[in-house]
C-alpha cells in the first residue's frame, strides 16, 4: 500500500471513531456523553493553556519508564537468549515475577519511593521490563545455530556476534514487546497519576471528572489517546527505518 | 597443508553416545580442492565443522599450515548449506563482514572487492537483501565473501546443491573460474558426484557408522577444459558411483547384521 493510501485510511479510521462517538452522544443525550464537535472545539480552547503541561508530565512519565526498561531489560534478554546457563538461572525469577500484577506493587513502591516521579516512573518500567526480557530472550533464541557458524569460523568475539548477530536479529522482536507492553503502561500511568501529583493527563482527567466538567474530561481523555497514537506511531516508525530488511 | 590424523568425534545426546568420526587420516596441500563424498550421515559436515572451528571437542589431531585450527588466528571462509547470508545486512555489507571481522582495523581493499562483483555478476545488486536474491545470486554473495577474505581455507558444505541443474553447473563454472585466480585450498562436502568429480582435484569417499575415509582419489580430470562433455567425464562418474554404491550395500548389509535396519 502506498503512503497516500495509508494516510487516507488512517484519517478514515479517525472519522469512524468521531462519527459513532458523535451517534452514541445524541442517542443518550446526557451531559455524560459530551459530542466530540463540542469537546475538540474546548480542546483547541484550553490546550495551550490547561492541557499541554499536563500531557508532557506524562510523556516525561512514560519515556522515563521505556527507556529505563529498555536500558536494564534489553542486556538481561541478550544474556538469557545466548548464553544457556544466563537463561537457566534467571528464567525461574522471570517466571516468578512476571505473573505479578504489577499494579498491586503500587503501595509498596509509593512507601518504598514515595509520592514523587520516581514510583511513576518505576511503574512504568516494572510493566514494561518483562516483556522486553521475554521478547528479547526468545527473539536471540530463535535464530538458527547456522547463523552463527560462518562468524564463529572466522574467529568472531562476542562483541561480533552482538553487534553482527544478535541485536539486528532480535530488534523486530524488541519493538513488539514495546508496542505490546505500551497500552499497559498508558493505562497503568492513568492509574498512579490520580495519587500524589498535581501534573499528568492522569490527574487533569480525574480532575475534570470530579468538578463535574465532561468537556475537560472528554479532552484530557482525547489528549491521553493521542499521547498513546504519538507513540505508537513512534514505534512503528522506527521498524520501518530499522528493521527494513524485514520487509524486502 | 591441511592435516587430518586420527580424528574421531563422538556427539553425546540423552546419555547416549555416537561416533560421528573415527580416526579419520586425511592430507591435503596448499591450493588444493578436495570433494568430500559420502552418504547421510557419514560425518561430511562434522568434519568440516571440526576444521572451521565450531566443534571444539574432538579426540587426533588437526593442523591447518602446521598449527591446530584457531579460527582467530587463521583465515576460514565457511560456506553453510543455507549460504550464511545475514539477512539485515545488504549484499554488499554481507559480501564485507568476513573482511571486517578478520581485520578489525577495516583496510577494505575496494579495488579487489569491485573485480569480484565483477566475476561473481554482482555488480548492481550490492544494495539488495538476501530475501531478494535468487537461491544462485546468494550463492555468489556468499562466494564473494568468502574470496574477498583470501581464505587459508576455504569450506563448503553442500554449496549448490539447493540450485537448480542449470545454475548449478553455471555457478561451478564461475566458482572454478574466481578458484584459478585466488588459488585457495578449498574443502567441498558435496551429495553428487558430476560436483565432486568436476572441482575436486582430489575426490574423498567416505563410509558412515563410523565416519571415516574410505577411498581417496586423485582426479586426473579437475581442471580439463570443458571436461563435462567428455567421455572421460562420464566414465570416472559411473566409476566412483559403483564404488559408493558397493560401500553402500556393505553398509547396508552390516547394519541387518546388527538389526539397525529392517531385514527385506
Amino acid at each position: 500500500m502506498g503512503k497516500k493510501t495509508t494516510r487516507v485510511w488512517h484519517a478514515a479510521g479517525i472519522l469512524i471513531v468521531l462519527v459513532l462517538w458523535h451517534v452514541t452522544s445524541i442517542w443518550v443525550n446526557l451531559p455524560i456523553v459530551q459530542s466530540p464537535w463540542l469537546v475538540i472545539v474546548n480542546l483547541c480552547n484550553i490546550f495551550a493553556s490547561e492541557i499541554a503541561i499536563h500531557s508532557f508530565y506524562s510523556l516525561w512519565r512514560i519515556l522515563a519508564g521505556v527507556l529505563l526498561a529498555v536500558v536494564v531489560g534489553i542486556p538481561i534478554g541478550y544474556c538469557m537468549g545466548y548464553f544457556e546457563k544466563c537463561d537457566t538461572i534467571l528464567s525461574p525469577i522471570v517466571y516468578l515475577t512476571y505473573p505479578i500484577p504489577k499494579i498491586a506493587l503500587l503501595p509498596v513502591i509509593m512507601l518504598l519511593f514515595g509520592l514523587g516521579e520516581l514510583s511513576k516512573i518505576l511503574m512504568i518500567f516494572l510493566i514494561i521490563v518483562f516483556q522486553v526480557i521475554i521478547a528479547v530472550r526468545d527473539g536471540v533464541k530463535s535464530i538458527p545455530k547456522e547463523t552463527y557458524y560462518p562468524l564463529y569460523s572466522l574467529g568472531a568475539g562476542v562483541i561480533d556476534i552482538f553487534r553482527e548477530i544478535l541485536i539486528p536479529a532480535s530488534l523486530p522482536n524488541f519493538l513488539t514487546s514495546l508496542r505490546v507492553a505500551m497500552a499497559t503502561a498508558i493505562s497503568v500511568l492513568f492509574f498512579t497519576e490520580t495519587f500524589g501529583t498535581q501534573y499528568g493527563m492522569g490527574y487533569f482527567i480525574m480532575d475534570a471528572w470530579m468538578r463535574v466538567n465532561y468537556l475537560e474530561m472528554y479532552s484530557g481523555i482525547m489528549v491521553l489517546s493521542s499521547i498513546g497514537l504519538i507513540l505508537f506511531g513512534t514505534i512503528d516508525y522506527l521498524e520501518r527505518k530499522m528493521c527494513y530488511w524485514q520487509y524486502k | 597443508m591441511i592435516r587430518i590424523k586420527e580424528l574421531s568425534v563422538t556427539y553425546k545426546s540423552l546419555g547416549d553416545s555416537c561416533d560421528a568420526l573415527r580416526n579419520m587420516n586425511l592430507e591435503l596441500s596448499i591450493g588444493e580442492t578436495c570433494a568430500i563424498i559420502g552418504p547421510s550421515g557419514c560425518g561430511k559436515s562434522t568434519l568440516l565443522k571440526v576444521l572451521a572451528g565450531i566443534i571444539k571437542d574432538f579426540e587426533g589431531s588437526v593442523e591447518i599450515n602446521g598449527e591446530p585450527v584457531m579460527p582467530h588466528k587463521q583465515k576460514i571462509g565457511f560456506i553453510p548449506q543455507n549460504y550464511g547470508l545475514l539477512p539485515w545486512k545488504n549484499v554488499s555489507e554481507n559480501i564485507r563482514l568476513g573482511v571486517k571481522i578478520k581485520n578489525k582495523k577495516y583496510a577494505e581493499d575496494k579495488e579487489a572487492l569491485a573485480a569480484l562483483l565483477q566475476q561473481l555478476g554482482l555488480r548492481g545488486l550490492e544494495s539488495r537483501y538476501p530475501r531478494e536474491l535468487s537461491g544462485g545470486q546468494q550463492q555468489r554473495v556468499a562466494l564473494a565473501r568468502a574470496f574477498l577474505l583470501k581464505p587459508d581455507l576455504l569450506l563448503m558444505d553442500e554449496p549448490f546443491s539447493a540450485l537448480d541443474a542449470m545454475t548449478r553447473e553455471e555457478i561451478q563454472n564461475v566458482f572454478l573460474d574466481v578458484w584459478r585466480k585466488h588459488s585457495v585450498s578449498m574443502i567441498l562436502v558435496t551429495h553428487h558426484v558430476e560436483e565432486a568429480v568436476y572441482l575436486g582435484r582430489k575426490i574423498v569417499i567416505m563410509s558412515a557408522f563410523p565416519g571415516t575415509v574410505n577411498t581417496v582419489i586423485d582426479n586426473p580430470l579437475f581442471g580439463v577444459e570443458d571436461i563435462r562433455n567428455h567421455r572421460d567425464f562420464f566414465e570416472l562418474c559411473l566409476t566412483l558411483r559403483k564404488m559408493i554404491k558397493e560401500d553402500w550395500s556393505k553398509w547396508e548389509k552390516k547394519q541387518r547384521e546388527f538389526g539397525m535396519l529392517p531385514a527385506y
